[in-house]
């Protein structure tokens, strides 16, 4: 029998006849667990997913005048709301390093991937976040990596964190402003998909744009677990 | 020159001072505070001892901090640190990964010496005759370093108090003790009485979120979850509530303190309601017991009543309060009590609030809305609407289990609404009638479970409380 990963508890499967035929895919969370996770639907923001009536939201409306009308990143599609219980997920994931948590989003993360990039037409290359050395030692695995095997293979992997301080315990001010502490090890043509955890001010997805358009990139897009 | 040029004993702190942080413990490497330096000597003079992070069991695996073997439980991680893919305990994450490729270390240098106090003890209060059973035979199980003893004391006997005269003794011979009870809300009530009763001993509270987090005093008083960093640390373990969730139900905790205790140390198990394994033991003969069936105030505990009501599902369902439980509201001994209702879900607490509310102002039970409020495990102002409760600001209290035990409240009513759910074993049925009559000033309450159908726990719910009674004499 499947157990939940968040919680530990039995998953019982539902019987009907159709399940008793055709089986359904065996879920790695349980029902109550899954019901927590809110996924962004409805109207979203066509840049950075939040959920608004406006087709741009005022954040992205900054970015586009920031990059005088030519945001570095195209779009960023995000799949869950990052509220309480994402949170709680994501910090015991990331931070305490349970590995084998961030195993519950593969199918999502891998179906929702095949959904929102099926129409683009060129060879795409998949590029998590990469952390810094320090902070990689620290962690044992970047979540961003995990993420990105389950969408492909082999993920490039020649973008570097310089340095490395934490995002998260910056004010937005902060991120937005900081400097830049990414590098391209070599010049690409093709586009690229960046993948990380959360999008919350979109700072260090459009860092890492800002130098991938530099070295030659035709176009950069985001695919985020949450949006903050 | 750089920090390297000098010689160990400069860098070092003593080792005495060290052993008092470090000795009985069991941590990973970045839960000791010394750098990379300090610590490499300390580990080549063998003062700190690596142990292997888990340990194979057949076919297996079990960490060695928390004892869990169970698979789900049990991750693989391809680290970034070694470069290979390992195991790592899920269990006990929260308190720092423990993983394959870093072992644990524990203190293997001279043992700490702890102050033999000559007069601890600063309470001034009086046991009653069969407080004073209790406690000369605590103190003598810890004085002739007897291995266990369980003190069976019927709820509101005053287990605490039981306890002080062993501590003494523990105390004046320069023992170190910790106090572990499954739940932080009684750690915190604990630690200023023990404050109170041992002026001059260095107490710390170590539960989830607690500000000493280092556990370096003689007394400790721990969560039994805090536990799991400690190794042969205590010469006296006094267990509270050893039936309690999540004692019984987690092996973990059992696990963690068998090994916070030294080899030849004594532990105590207290509880008011002992499993069927304990019973078991002491029929057996095998567990040296010391039974209490008085409390403290010298009354008889009250015996519950069962109240058949057959439209107990139904009334329920639709979120009302059954017809018998009306009928005996407006029949109750004493309408001044405060009443403390118990249900066995979180959701029908919620459901269950507005629509009581209002049966009970028309009952004329309560003049408003706000004096009724309900309590659950994850509800953020538990402890705010308790101590209301206790102040009488509340004067209904919808509560889940979590109150059946270790608080108490002067002059209440208790009713189990739906006392047949699963969730109200025997235990938690003679803890929630123990609720009722604690005060020498009301020592009477009524207890009434509300049913529909007896179950096999209401039963023996009953019979227990009825033969502690004639034990006690009445």
């Amino acid at each position: 029998m499947a157990i939940c990963l968040w919680c530990d508890c039995d998953i019982v499967p539902h019987i009907t006849w159709p399940s008793l035929f055709s089986p359904e895919k065996p879920t790695r969370l349980c029902q109550a667990c899954t019901y927590r996770l809110y996924k962004l639907q409805g109207p979203r923001c066509r840049i950075c997913s939040r959920e608004t009536e406006e087709s741009t939201c005022h954040d992205c409306a900054w970015w586009a005048q920031y990059f005088n009308n030519e945001d570095v990143l195209a779009f960023n599609y995000a799949i869950y709301l990052y509220n309480d219980h994402m949170k709680d997920i994501i910090t015991k994931w990331k931070y305490r390093g349970d590995y084998v948590l961030g195993h519950m989003f593969a199918d999502v993360f891998y179906e929702t991937f095949q959904r929102v990039f099926s129409n683009l037409k060129e060879e795409v290359l998949v590029v998590p976040i990469p952390l810094s050395d320090e902070r990689l030692a620290e962690r044992g695995f970047n979540q961003a990596e995990m993420l990105a095997h389950f969408l492909c293979e082999q993920p490039s992997s020649f973008v570097e964190r310089v340095q490395g301080e934490k995002q998260s315990k910056k004010t937005r001010q902060e991120r937005i402003l900081s400097k830049n502490h990414f590098k391209i090890k070599k010049r690409i043509n093709k586009p690229v998909i960046l993948v990380d955890d959360i999008y919350t001010t979109g700072a260090t997805l459009r860092h890492v744009a800002v130098q991938l358009r530099k070295n030659g990139c035709p176009k950069v897009y985001g695919f985020t677990l949450a949006r903050g | 020159m750089s920090s390297n040029d000098m010689t160990p004993s400069q860098v070092i702190p003593p080792t005495t001072d060290l052993a008092q942080i470090y000795a009985g413990k069991c941590l990973l490497r970045n839960e000791i505070m010394l750098d990379n330096i300090q610590f490499e000597v300390l580990l080549n003079q063998g003062i700190f001892k690596p142990l292997p992070s888990f340990h194979r069991k057949f076919l297996w695996h079990q960490c060695n901090r928390c004892g869990n073997d169970k698979a789900s439980l049990l991750g693989t991680i391809p680290c970034a640190r070694c470069h290979t893919s390992h195991l790592y305990c899920r269990k006990c994450i929260e308190m720092g990964r423990v993983m394959t490729c870093e072992p644990l270390y524990a203190w293997a240098g001279p043992d700490p010496i702890w102050p033999c106090h000559l007069q601890p003890c600063t309470w001034e209060g009086q046991l009653t005759s069969a407080q004073q059973q209790g406690a000369s035979c605590v103190a003598d199980a810890i004085t002739q370093g007897r291995s266990e003893l369980l003190v069976w004391a019927v709820c509101g006997a005053g287990k605490t108090e039981m306890l002080f005269q062993g501590i003494t003794e523990a105390l004046k011979q320069g023992k170190r003790i910790c106090i572990a009870t499954p739940r932080a809300d009684v750690v915190r009530e604990l630690k200023p009485r023990m404050q109170r009763a041992f002026k001059g001993v260095s107490i710390q509270a170590l539960f989830g979120g607690s500000a000493e987090r280092d556990g370096t005093a003689q007394l400790i008083i721990a969560t039994t979850h805090q536990l799991l960093r400690f190794q042969k640390a205590f010469d006296v373990m006094i267990i509270d509530e050893v039936d309690a969730f999540p004692f019984h139900a987690d092996p973990s905790l059992p696990f963690a303190t068998y090994r916070a205790k030294k080899t030849l140390g004594t532990t105590i198990y207290l509880t008011a309601t002992p499993r069927k394994q304990q019973r078991n033991r002491i029929k057996r003969q095998k567990l040296p017991h010391v039974f209490i069936p008085n409390r403290y105030h010298g009354h008889p505990l009250p015996v519950p009543q069962m109240r058949m009501t057959r439209t107990l599902a139904k009334a329920l369902r639709a979120y009302y309060l059954p017809d018998s439980c009306i009928t005996w509201l407006k029949k109750r001994q004493n309408p001044q009590r405060q009443l403390l209702i118990f249900i066995p879900e979180i959701a029908l607490a919620k459901q269950l609030l507005t629509p009581l509310a209002k049966t009970l102002i028309t009952e004329r039970v309560i003049e408003d809305v706000d004096s009724v409020s309900y309590v659950h495990a994850h509800d953020p102002e538990r402890l705010e609407k308790v101590k209301q409760f206790r102040q009488k600001e509340l004067s209904v209290l919808l509560t889940t289990t979590i109150l059946e035990r270790g608080v108490t409240f002067p002059s209440v009513d208790v009713i189990v609404l739906n006392a047949g759910h699963d969730i109200f074993d025997e235990a938690a049925l003679v803890q929630i009638s123990g609720r009722a009559g604690r005060s020498a000033d009301d020592p009477t309450g009524e207890v009434v479970f509300f049913h529909d159908g007896k179950t096999e726990a209401m039963m023996q719910a009953i019979k227990q409380i009825k033969m502690m009674n004639e034990r006690g004499g009445f």
